[in-house]
């Protein structure tokens, strides 16, 4: 008999998740975001890539809704299609750090207290002591400048940190009665943790990967800025306020769009994670 | 407290052993020969090999790995090959600018955070602690760069108040010296401090929910006397904890506000010094930020074991 998760997802979840205003706020702006993301693939006003000089920098029109750069390319489309840049580099960041880091704090948690397990842990934290953008920086040496230099280094970032999660997540359920069960049933310790461990700690890697997008979303937006995320021509966030800081004297409103759109991002994840937060530990909404 | 500083002083050595070897090894394995960048690629191979000679490169690794720690540990962190100038030299003028950054903005932090913190949990579920923890979490959101940006943008080109980057150097008066810092010290505070406020205000929610606090209740103190009395002191150790990280952090993760203000940091010594391959810079400030996060977090660790006895002998 396997345990019942701690968070299935029941009768009353989506009861409870249509009456979460943060959850409904956030969960409406990241599947906005990931909507225009998925519409500039078939549609934007404007080709984004495209340089057209004579068109340069006009102002906000019916035609160009948010005007022009200082190459001529329409800067609505380029947030269209920045966002796909954001959703993928911290997507994927986001699969290589929940794919190592949560199988290293499982393993860390079935071994827990010998030496396997102070290993893991410690290489975790040195991981995390490591500044996350000299890994980047060091990693262009490698790979050159591009959208998979910036996928593993905020990848590498984010190990530590789902590795602290499910160990953190896993160490008490050992101790739980249907763990106990489990065993005397005569299974493993490594199919306990993939049977019972894992499910259980489902929700708690659900919202920590929100979290981790919203700052996946945030380090991409730094790496292009700096020059080691995407390259031209693909449009990106970071790289559209690199290119706007030389016109902060000419045309301000460059710089406001991009931005703009890493806030609204950012903050709907992180109001998905919160909301996702409480709606799996409805104890912990009530007290707070 | 003495047996757990020992313990926690021997892992903080063995962490510097394994991050020396991860430093050393990793700009091994950078491709790029630090002899072919400083000469050219129109350099003769005779002269190269010179060069490879004179720089040492022809050792064996192992050897030059424990020159290099036995360097650091006298103090000497090699020669630039770019600059021609000590190591130590270009980290002495750089710190200059890095560390009062860094300690600026986190003055800045603490000063908005706790108070914010502190009377948003005091008026818990009241329209301002809606309100803060609102504005803590656009604070979050916002890339400390493109705050940079708007800062430069409001304060620099607009009002004229502060200058939009470069550094005059701290020759030129305290005055000129802290106005260049104080732009980038406030976008690097805000993400901060919204961290921070919302760490504080959690934190001070937690201890106002403990028994002491029910018992100074009991004895007639009022909620804010329990709470300035009794909870803040306790509430406070997390918020030095965060405080600890968001220290090493600053230290070390300024490279883009460095880069935003064309300050003259360790952060943009690092960036410049990767980009010319100027290999010994970048293995020796890395080495030197990696162990100031490292000695930072084991001096937190230490004065949480000092301020909450029952930490000493868990771990």
């Amino acid at each position: 008999m396997s345990a019942a998760p701690l968070a299935a997802p029941d009768a009353g979840f989506l009861a409870r998740a249509l009456r979460h205003r943060s959850f409904l706020l956030g969960a409406t702006i990241t599947l906005g975001v990931v909507l225009m993301a998925a519409l500039s693939f078939v549609w934007t006003p404007h080709d984004p890539t495209v340089i057209e000089i004579a068109r340069r920098l006009r102002p906000p029109s019916a035609e160009h809704w948010l005007g022009t750069d200082p190459f001529g390319r329409d800067t609505f489309s380029m947030i269209m299609r920045g966002a796909v840049t954001s959703i993928a580099v911290s997507f994927v960041a986001v699969g290589i750090g929940a794919g190592i880091g949560v199988p290293l704090g499982l393993l860390a948690a079935q071994t827990r207290g010998g030496l396997l397990d102070q290993g893991i842990m410690r290489f975790a934290d040195f991981v995390f002591a490591f500044p996350a953008l000299l890994i980047a920086i060091m990693l262009r040496e490698v790979f050159g400048p591009g959208a998979i230099n910036a996928m593993i280094a905020i990848g590498i970032f984010n190990i530590p940190v789902f590795a602290r999660v499910a160990y953190g997540g896993a160490l008490p359920l050992w101790q739980r009665d249907f763990v106990m069960a489990a065993r005397v049933a005569g299974k493993g310790p490594a199919r306990i943790t993939v049977e019972h461990i894992l499910p259980n700690i489902g929700s708690l890697i659900i919202v920590q990967g929100t979290i981790q997008l919203s700052l996946g979303i945030l380090a991409e937006a730094a790496l292009s800025y700096i020059g080691l995320g995407v390259q031209p021509p693909l449009p990106s966030w970071g790289r559209m306020l690199f290119e706007a800081q030389t016109m902060m004297g000419l045309a301000p409103r460059l710089a406001i769009a991009p931005g703009l759109a890493i806030v609204v991002t950012v903050l709907g994840l992180n109001l998905l994670g919160d909301g996702l937060r409480d709606l799996f530990d409805p104890r912990l909404s009530r007290e707070r | 407290m003495l047996a757990f500083a020992l313990r926690r002083f021997a892992a903080l050595l063995a962490t510097l052993m394994v991050a020396s070897a991860v430093v050393f090894t990793a700009m091994e394995v950078l491709p790029g020969d630090p002899a072919q960048v400083m000469l050219g690629t129109q350099a003769r191979p005779d002269t190269l090999a010179a060069l490879r000679l004179q720089l040492g490169l022809d050792r064996p690794a192992p050897e030059r790995y424990l020159e290099w720690v036995a360097g650091i540990l006298r103090g000497d962190l090699g020669k630039s090959y770019t600059y021609s100038t000590p190591v130590a030299e270009l980290v002495r003028e750089r710190v200059q600018v890095s560390l009062p950054l860094a300690l600026l903005a986190l003055g800045l932090t603490a000063i908005i955070a706790i108070p914010l913190g502190a009377v948003a949990a005091a008026r818990r579920n009241t329209a301002t602690d809606v309100s803060i923890m609102g504005a803590t979490q656009i604070g979050i959101a916002v890339p400390n760069f493109w705050f940079a940006m708007l800062l430069v943008l409001l304060f620099a080109i607009t009002l004229r108040w502060l200058p939009a980057g470069g550094f005059p150097g701290w020759n030129a008066g305290a005055w000129p010296g802290l106005r260049a810092l104080i732009l980038p010290a406030v976008a690097l505070a805000l993400p901060q401090a919204s961290i921070l406020a919302r760490v504080m205000r959690s934190s001070l929610l937690e201890t106002l929910s403990d028994d002491y606090v029910r018992t100074a209740r009991a004895k007639g103190l009022s909620q804010g006397q329990a709470l300035r009395r009794h909870a803040l002191r306790n509430a406070l150790i997390p918020v030095l904890t965060i405080m600890g990280l968001q220290f090493s952090f600053l230290l070390a993760g300024t490279i883009i506000i460095e880069n935003v203000f064309y300050l003259p940091g360790l952060g943009r010594l690092v960036f410049q010094a990767i980009n010319q391959r100027d290999l010994v810079v970048v293995k020796s400030v890395v080495m030197l930020l990696v162990t100031s996060v490292i000695i930072v977090n084991f001096l937190v660790d230490i004065a949480y074991a000092i301020v909450d006895p029952r930490l000493r002998r868990g771990r």
